[in-house]
Parts: C-alpha cells; structure tokens; sequence
C-alpha cells in the first residue's frame, strides 16, 4: 500500500545548505580535534598490547595435554579425541607404558600425539570428550608457523603448552 | 644550420628543469602523500586510528629495526607504489584495448598539463617560478581541464562493460555542466584584475591584496568592500564546481563505489589504476592551485619582502624564493586539506540532484555574479 511521507518544511537556512555544510564540517571537526588530542577511545595496538589478562576462564585457545600432580601423563591414547574431532586434526600412535613402570600393564600411553593447527577449529569437542581429562583447551591463540610442519603440534610442545592439572577436575560441574 | 642559434637554448633548458622540479620534486610527492593524508585524515575524522604501521623497511638494508618517522606510516605511499608497479598489469578480453590504454594517460596527462601556467613562486636563480608564462593563463587551464573529462569516458566506453559505461556518461554530463558555472564564476576575477595571465593576477593581489582577503594590503575601501560580496559568491562558485570537476565528493557519481563498484575505473589494474588515482589527484592539486592563485593571493603573503628578478641569485633572494614556493604549496596543501574535510562530512548527491544544483543553481548565480561585479566595476571608483 503506498502512502505519502510527509516532507519536512524547510527553513531558508536550510534550503540553501550551505550553513548545514558548515554544522557538519564541524561536528568531523570535532572528531578529528579529539582524535588528535587523544581523547578519543580507539582499538587496541594489537602486538604491543594484548588482552591476555582478561581472557576468561572458558576460553577455548590450542588445545594441549596435560599432566598430574605425579606427572604422569593422562593420556591413556583412547582415541576418542581422535574420532570425534570434526576437522580431524588430531593423530594419535597409542603404545606401551615401559615395562619397568609400576603401570606398565594397567595403562597405554601415546608413543606420538600430534594435533595440526592448521586444521583444528578449537571446537572443544576433544576437551568434553577425554574419558581421564587429559587434553584441555588452554589460552594460546597466537599459534603461527612458516609451514604447514611448523603447524602441527606434537606431543612435547602439547605437554610444554599444557602443563600440569593436578587432582581431579570437575569438567561437567555447574557449580564450578 | 643558422637555425641552431635561433633556438632559445636557454629558455628551454630553463622550462625543463622548472617542469621537473615542479612535477617529481613537488607535485609527485604531494600526491601520494595526500592519498596518506587522505586515509589518515578519514580515519582520524571516523574516530579510527588509519595506516599507522608502514615504517622504511631499513631491516631489508641490513639495519637492526625498521625506520619508524614519529607518526608512524610514513612509508604507506612507498609501500603503495611497489605494490602497483609489481601486480599483474591485467587487460580483460573483451575491452577496446587501443582506447583502454590510451584512458589512463588521457586522465593524468591534462591534470599535470595545466601546473604549466601556474605561478607557483615568484623568482629563484634570475628565473621566474612559472613554466610558461602565458598570457592566456587562465584560458589555458580551463581547456586543458576540460580535456581532463576525455581520459573518464574513454575509459568508461573502452572497458565494455556496463559500470564503467554508466559511470563514464555520468562523468560527461557532470564535467560538461560544471564547466560552465566554473568559468563563469572565474569573470567576475578577471573582470576585477584585467588580465589574463595568472602572474599578472598574482600581482594585482600583491597590490591591491587578495582577492578574498582585501585588508591584506592593510587598507579597505569601499571599493574594495562592496566587491568583497561578488568575489566570496565567485569563490564558492569556483570551490563547489572545482569540486564537481575533480570528482571529488560530494560530486563522485563517476566512480561512486556503492552504486557502481568503482565506476570507470572497475575493469583496470596495476599502474594503469594507479595512473587514474595519480590523475585525480593531480587534478585536484591543479584545481586547488588555480584557487590559490586567483583567490589567495599565489605565492604571496604579507608583511614579507618580495624577491627581484636582480636579487634572486644572491642567497637572501634565494631564501626568499624558496619561502615563497612553500608559501604557495602550503596554502594548496591547506585546500587538499579542506578538499579531505568535506569528502568525509558529505554524502553523495543524487545524480538529479547534482544536475539541478548546476544547472538551475550555480549557473545562474556564476551569470549573475558577473552582472553585479560589472556593476559595482563601473559605479564605484
């Protein structure tokens, strides 16, 4: 349905609108007089400052591996991470604890576990899976490399990154 | 071979070195460094911070860090450069290719042909600071500005395609009919100088004071205050349609972005785009020149000693030489300043808009214009 939009009556000053060019030239004016004397609020200078000390307790940044209070890796290489992981970043190669541990026929551990950033989508998927609570998403974001190599993660620099979570954590709890 | 000695070697060898030194040593680097001012300004005037990072990449020459100049940036202009000369020099299928190579030139040529005439210093080394100076100075610019319009459509037609297409026949219309109102509003000047030639024109000022500042040579008569009325409507006359003349906005129908993704330049690339943006440019810095020229008294300001052409060659006349080129420059980087302004305080014009504005408006205001200066001329002595 069509209908008329009332047009504003105009005053002579407006109609020859060159004093509202005026108005306007300084109102950007003052944009650029506050920009200048820096009173103006503007972004972040990302490289020499940085947020980290706000990044909340859920952030979800690289994951990595994590071990206990003993250290002990958590790991008991299930692979469930492995299969649920959407972009399939991670590859995990289970094998045997050595055979003089005291766990040697109790548990399995990773011989290699490696987690392709270029690949992951830091979806959390392997965090809310992990059975023994092993791989955590930390707060790295900045993860960069010259190569697709420099990219993949394995599992010393996922130890390195993850450091110890010891006793038992409570993922799930709602009340944490 | 008589003939050899006819020519005047000098004279030549004079206007070459002038040319060079006003396009690579002045006008070249103005360019680029307005495109810098123009993102910066933008930015600062939408309360952003603009490119604030690209310093001069000394690492590559071995240095520990890379030169950063005290605002940082600095070396945007540069970077830009290298980047047009590297990228792919891209001509699409289906383009007139003679006329598609000719429209980058067509459009930077003119703009750097009408700094010809303009006196952009009085004198340095027994030389006066003007390339050519003609008599015809003004006519000279208006046509060689005019010829300006033929690198856009050019373009617009050779890219076959329908955005540049549109955006060349609005360039037409639009150049055509803001020619008008800026030559009309340019008679009433020369009305009031009585000459044609742009240093004659710098003169008249020095004499009389400028045109849109009288009271610079420290009186005011009546004269000179009732024609203070025609010269400020003129002056406005001249900036608006030197606006529309540049594309600048609020008058950048040809290219407007939003509506005709980049206007007469969509199909271009590499330098050839840059050779656009070089034009536009200078156009701008030509437009703001003639400004200067007519309206602000030139390389003039007061209170300062004027330079001979006898005392150019001693070190205090050179000093004052130079001090007068900057002079110049500075007030044309003033108006670049303000052409940044309004381009980030306006919104674009409706295409009818614009044609209403210059044809029922500005033309008839220029027309008037020089009835009453003529009027004030021969009534008041």
């Amino acid at each position: 349905m069509a209908y008329t939009v009332r047009r504003p009556n105009l005053t002579f000053w407006e109609k020859i609108y060159l004093p509202n060019i005026v108005a306007g030239l300084a109102i950007t004016f003052k944009h650029l007089r506050k920009m200048l004397q820096g009173e103006t609020k503007v972004v972040m200078q990302y490289p020499e400052e940085k947020w980290d000390a706000h990044l909340p307790e859920y952030y979800r940044g690289a994951p990595t591996l994590v071990t206990d209070e003993h250290g002990r890796e958590r790991c008991v290489s299930c692979q469930l991470c492995e299969f649920i992981c959407p972009p399939r970043a991670i590859t995990i190669t289970p094998g045997e604890l050595a055979s003089d541990s005291k766990f040697a026929k109790v548990e399995k551990a990773p011989k290699a576990f490696e987690i392709d950033m270029s690949r992951c989508i830091y979806c959390g998927l392997c965090e809310e899976v992990c059975p023994e609570q092993a791989i955590y998403l930390r707060k790295d974001y900045a993860v960069t490399g010259e190569n697709r190599a420099d990219m993949v993660h394995h599992k010393d620099k996922l130890y390195e990154l993850g450091g110890t979570m010891p006793g038992l954590v409570h993922k799930w709890n709602p009340e944490k | 071979m008589d003939f050899i000695n006819d020519i005047p070697w000098l004279l030549i060898a004079a206007s070459v070195a002038k040319t060079l030194f006003l396009i690579f040593l002045i006008v070249l680097p103005i360019v680029s460094y307005t495109v810098y001012a123009e993102r910066r300004v933008s930015a600062l005037i939408q309360d952003r911070l603009g490119p604030n990072r690209t310093g001069f990449p000394t690492s590559l020459l071995g240095f520990h860090k890379d030169l950063q100049l005290f605002l940082g940036g600095l070396g945007q202009p540069v970077a830009d450069a290298v980047k047009f000369l590297l990228k792919e020099e891209f001509t699409p299928g289906h383009v007139n290719k003679f006329y598609f190579w000719l429209a980058p030139v067509l459009a930077m040529v003119p703009a750097l042909s009408t700094l010809a005439v303009l006196p952009f210093g009085n004198y340095m080394f027994g030389q006066k600071m003007v390339v050519a100076d003609v008599n015809v100075g003004i006519l000279y610019v208006f046509a060689i500005a005019s010829i300006g319009v033929y690198g856009i459509v050019l373009a617009g037609w050779s890219s076959n395609s329908k955005y540049p297409f549109l955006g060349g026949i609005r360039a037409t219309s639009q150049m055509i009919s803001y020619e008008l109102s800026l030559g009309l509003s340019a008679v009433p000047v020369l009305m009031i100088i009585g000459n044609l030639n742009l240093s004659d024109a710098i003169q008249y000022q020095i004499d009389n004071g400028w045109l849109l500042l009288p009271f610079t040579d420290g009186k005011l008569t009546l004269r000179e205050l009732l024609l203070w009325i025609p010269v400020g409507i003129s002056f406005i006359v001249f900036t608006i349609s030197m606006f529309a003349e540049t594309n600048r906005l609020p008058f950048d129908l040809p290219e407007s972005e939003t509506e005709l993704v980049a206007g007469y330049h969509t199909e271009y690339s590499s330098m050839k785009f840059a050779l656009f943006f070089l034009g536009e440019y200078a156009a701008m810095i030509a437009g703001s020149s003639v400004i200067v020229v007519l309206f602000l008294g030139g390389w003039h300001l007061p209170f300062l000693p004027i330079n001979t052409l006898e005392s150019s060659t001693t070190p205090a006349g050179m000093a004052l030489g130079l001090i007068h080129i900057s002079v110049f420059f500075a007030k044309v980087i003033a108006l670049l300043i303000f052409f940044i302004w309004v381009r980030w305080t306006l919104p674009r014009f409706r295409f009818d808009q614009l044609m209403k504005l210059g044809w029922l408006y500005l033309f008839e205001i220029a027309l008037v214009n020089i009835f009453i200066t003529a009027a004030i001329l021969a009534l008041v002595k």
